[in-house]
């Protein structure tokens, strides 16, 4: 017999006495009856609570935002898809960093993902109860490891994104997409359990909401 | 109403005054108790050491005790014996296939009490002062024994019939929702992981500087008083039953220092 | 669909590996108990956490409401497993993964190492995973010749300390600060000798040290905190980012998962991923989570590889009272409550599994006749703050109980002379049989009286019993029992008076309570 044949009986057996399957109450909150307003001010409250740099922004000002940011950077890493008026003033202005285009004919090598300064990501969406932003690797996001590898990652998230409750961004979400789920900057417990921010992943992390 | 006591075996053996106040409280408000001789023991200690055949020898014993007519409620001073009355019996029967046992068990478990669940709920006692006389002009802190607190959901009902008493002090306990580390056999068994829980809730107890600490299940207060009375300590431990039954007219006294067993004075 | 069983069910196999207490919990215990410095920090931890955990879980109006879905999911997972893991196994096979079956931990291990040496690698990343601790692969790599290099800061500190973890979600919760320092000073290579003991600096030390390993990694070795059924999805739940460094640099990714990491469905998710965070590190969430299905084209691993593994959790699902300690998602709230765990520490319960889940799993997985793990059980004081904290509410007291009574039926098979417990529970059986037996061992009482002497109680008992009077008294006892006085001298009129007080009882110059002197029970 297999493997697998093998704890398939096992299983078989063990359920000898046909467990009951019980109905799961779903009694807990799926949606929200929060005002768009609340949820930002959730959101926000939420990111900086876990160490996160955060600002709300008009989205016609994201590009100039961004360019506030990233001004002394030398060089950044962006999805092929990321709105191309997220970088206008980048592109534009004198004294900006180079930006390297991550696209499925240019996947950039760790080596190179390590020697940039910063990736800019939008997102899929965020929950404000839990300060949570989620990327499923869409194209404006990108692939798992340019949000990965280098130190600074700056995310834009449009208001109209943000979710209340788990359940909610659950439901939008795609389950076979390749997921991360990002709640503040890299962070350890280990030490006598009390949070310390800045581990392996990103040691700063900067969210623009756009309004 | 007419109440059934069950005295549980540790107060019938051991405390005695803890039984006897429960009948004064009782008795004091009109009700009348009667004691069915044939009880002896909830069987907790067989069941929570895992002997289950022993234990339903016991719990068939109190089952037939207390399945009669003769009573409105049952009542116990003890919030780990009811919880096993009310939890673990039917459990008992179950495991060792006896079907009738476990109905009976039902029906028994489903008309008993805990004292301050009686007191509070059922006989509507929120002013101990005043509706049972009680008074104890003394500082006291409050430990609330798991069972109660975690089985029976007891909440406040012990701690908040002792600040109703007339002249007392209550301190709060910290950490008081910590288990003192009875255990039943785990005192044996485990006796060093015991002390140490103990030691830690002594010391809790000693920082409050109260004269004595109450709860409401005599064999955790046998165990944390034991252990006090090891360490030489002056505080001693009473039941919650015992501090709403002194009266001015008839006080349960602790006169001057308290003279602990072991500790030679 | 949930059961295709038809014969007698056959025996449970038990799992091997890291399960088993080496001694038994009161002998190691003693041990544990004699450390000082790990009480302290092991009571500083917990007290953090439990403040951090009922804070968050405070937030939350649905809390209880999320506990019993979470409940009843796994409830139903479990019920249906094969199912489910038909399912699971469709799913993620269909998106590029390979999955492999173990039925235990020389399996497992024998998996892992003959994936890694395809790749012909001889170092791995791992990330944080109880899986592989409880099959003990990274000591089986070894003698393979592959070096494992854990990357979770407590898992890497317990590495260089060449030590063991001793909690489940932060192995080194025995050490303190100035310890962790000392451990990077003496075990890290290229250390900076000026570190100093503030977390943030030793965590800047474990990113320096890591950093290469991870960019030049070619293989990963992780486990799984859930998969889900309907969409093939695997999760990892972390905090420190090494866990997506190794979930998506590598070439290679090699998951290790028991059977029972399902969920249903991926909207489960949503019950589970609000349960663990704020049940284990007492956050609205975990920095990171990590989610993939199979393979995903020019993202992440290429090689995508899961190993199933038994090791005794089919054992656990036998056993129709115990099979829910298989619904843990170790989130580890049960051991940060535990007074036990609080003052022993995880070592002293052997297995990889510490604390109050520890004690009913470990003995479940390898069967309570397995002499070792046969203590465990007792290892609890029954208080209940497991139960009230476990986000999946299993009734870990009533487990508790139930394997005891396993236990003493399996000695009673045994022919052996009857223990001391044996006979003080055979004794007690007797004399709680009925009010009168007891009655008659009650006149005994003036005899205890009497041996308590003068000192009015009695400090040393022979036998089991003497570990009660290793560090407590007991009262005399009273010169009558409440049965006697109320047969011979209750009148139900004395007491109905308000200010009556109670019976027997009155009068300057007596003591009160209990460990004190016992009144007389006699009438004033
Ligand atoms: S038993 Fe419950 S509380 Fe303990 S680790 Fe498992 S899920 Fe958490």
């Amino acid at each position: 017999m297999s493997a697998r044949e093998d704890i398939m009986a096992r299983i078989a057996s063990a359920l000898h006495d046909a467990p009951e399957t019980p109905v799961v109450p779903r009694e807990y909150r799926r949606s929200s009856n929060m005002s768009a307003e609340q949820r930002l001010e959730q959101l926000v409250d939420r990111l900086q609570d876990y160490k996160a740099n955060v600002f709300v922004t008009p989205a016609e000002e994201a590009s100039a935002k961004l360019a506030e940011l990233l001004a002394g950077s030398t060089s950044i890493v962006v999805p092929h898809g990321l709105p191309q008026d997220w970088l206008s003033k980048l592109t534009d202005d004198a004294g900006m960093p180079a930006i390297e285009v991550d696209s499925p004919e240019r996947r950039l090598t760790v080596a190179e993902l390590d020697a940039l300064d910063a990736v800019v990501t939008a997102a899929a969406t965020a929950v404000s109860e839990t300060g949570t932003i989620m990327l499923d690797g869409s194209a404006d996001q990108g692939r798992r490891i340019i949000s990965l590898v280098p130190d600074r990652h700056i995310v834009l998230l449009r208001a109209s994104d943000i979710v209340e409750v788990l359940p909610e961004a659950i439901a939008r979400l795609e389950a076979t997409r390749p997921q991360t789920w990002i709640s503040g900057p890299s962070a350890t417990s280990d030490i006598e359990l009390e949070r310390v921010e800045g581990v392996h992943g990103p040691r700063t992390l900067d969210v623009i909401i756009l309004t | 109403m007419k109440i059934a006591l069950f005295a549980t075996c540790i107060v019938d053996a051991m405390y005695p005054r803890t039984a006897q106040a429960t009948v004064a409280l009782l008795e004091r408000l009109g009700h009348e108790v009667v004691f069915p001789t044939d009880q002896a023991c909830c069987g907790q200690m067989h069941v929570n050491s895992g002997y289950f055949k022993e234990a339903r020898t016991v719990v068939a014993n109190h089952v037939r005790a207390f399945d009669t007519d003769d009573y409105d409620v049952a009542v116990a001073p003890s919030g780990s014996c009811v919880a096993s009355v009310k939890h673990q019996h039917e459990l008992v029967a179950r495991r060792c296939g006896d079907a009738a046992l476990e109905e009976r068990a039902a029906v028994v478990g489903a008309r008993t009490y805990e004292l301050s669940q009686l007191l509070t709920d059922v006989l509507g006692i929120t002013n101990a002062a005043a509706q049972l006389g009680s008074h104890f002009p003394h500082k006291v802190t409050y430990h609330p024994s798991c069972h109660g607190m975690r089985l029976l959901h007891l909440e406040d009902r012990q701690l908040n019939l002792l600040k109703s008493v007339g002249g007392i002090e209550m301190v709060e306990l910290p950490e008081a929702d910590q288990c003192c580390g009875f255990g039943g056999t785990f005192s044996m068994k485990n006796a060093e992981v015991s002390a140490a829980m103990n030691e830690d809730k002594a010391a809790n107890i000693c920082g409050t500087g109260a004269e004595l600490c109450s709860g409401g299940d005599a064999s955790c207060l046998m165990h944390i008083g034991g252990g006090l009375s090891r360490q030489g300590s002056r505080v001693g431990t009473l039941h919650f039953a015992e501090i709403l039954a002194s009266t001015i007219e008839n006080p349960v006294a602790v006169t001057g220092e308290i003279t602990l067993a072991g500790s030679k004075r | 669909m949930s059961n295709t069983f038809l014969g007698m069910p056959s025996l449970p196999v038990f799992g091997r590996g890291n399960l088993n207490a080496t001694e038994p919990f009161p002998q190691a215990a003693h041990r544990e108990l004699a450390n000082t410095q790990l009480r302290a920090n092991l009571g500083h931890a917990t007290h953090t956490i439990r403040y951090k955990r009922l804070k968050v879980v405070a937030e939350l109006p649905d809390w209880e409401q999320m506990r019993d879905a979470g409940s009843a999911i796994k409830d139903a997972t479990m019920a249906n497993l094969p199912a489910m893991l038909e399912q699971f196994e469709a799913n993620f096979t269909a998106r590029g993964g390979i999955i492999h079956w173990a039925r235990d931990a020389q399996e497992a291990n024998e998996i892992v190492t003959a994936l890694i040496q395809e790749t012909g690698e001889t170092e791995v990343v791992k990330v944080k995973s109880m899986a592989t601790q409880e099959i003990g692969l990274n000591e089986y790599l070894e003698d393979q010749g592959i070096a494992a290099y854990e990357t979770d800061l407590a898992e890497l500190i317990v590495q260089l300390d060449h030590d063991k973890p001793s909690h489940i979600l932060v192995p080194a919760i025995h050490k303190n600060r100035s310890q962790v320092r000392e451990i990077f000073l003496r075990e890290m290579p290229a250390v900076d000798p000026n570190l100093t003991d503030e977390p943030a600096r030793l965590a800047e030390a474990a990113r320096k040290h890591l950093r290469k390993k991870f960019l030049s990694a070619k293989v990963a070795i992780s486990g799984a905190n859930f998969g889900l059924a309907d969409t093939g999805t695997l999760t990892v739940v972390e905090s420190e980012g090494n866990g997506r460094m190794c979930l998506t640099l590598p070439e290679t990714l090699i998951t290790v998962m028991g059977i029972e990491k399902l969920l249903p469905s991926w909207s489960d998710l949503e019950v589970f991923m609000q349960l663990l965070p704020r049940s284990s590190t007492g956050e609205r969430m975990n920095p990171y989570t990590s989610l993939w299905t199979g393979v995903t084209e020019g993202d992440g691993p290429q090689n995508v590889h899961l190993v199933m593994l038994d090791n005794g959790r089919t054992a656990a699902l036998a056993d129709e009272y115990g099979r829910t300690a298989l619904n843990c998602i170790r989130c580890s709230a049960c051991m940060n409550v535990c007074p036990v765990y609080e003052r022993t520490g995880g070592h002293a319960y052997g297995s990889t599994y510490p604390g109050p889940i520890g004690a009913i799993l470990s003995p479940l997985m390898t069967g309570i006749k397995s002499e070792e793990n046969n203590s465990l059980p007792y290892a609890s004081s029954l208080c209940g703050a497991c139960f009230d904290a476990c986000p999946v509410k299993i009734n870990i007291p009533e487990i508790l109980v139930h394997l005891r009574g396993e236990d003493v039926d399996s000695q009673r098979a045994k022919v052996k002379v009857p223990s001391q417990m044996d006979f003080m529970m055979k004794g007690a059986e007797w004399a709680f049989s009925s009010g009168a037996k007891l009655n008659l061992l009650e006149k005994g009482l003036p005899l205890g009286k009497l041996a308590a002497g003068r000192d009015k109680v009695i400090k040393k008992l022979p036998g089991i019993a003497g570990g009660w009077t290793q560090s407590r008294d007991i009262p005399a006892p009273p010169s009558q029992s409440f049965r006697q006085w109320w047969a011979k001298e209750h009148k139900p009129s004395t007491a109905v008076v308000p200010g009556n007080a109670v019976p027997g009882h009155a009068g300057p110059g007596n003591t009160a309570g209990h460990g004190t002197e016992n009144s007389e029970g006699e009438q004033a």
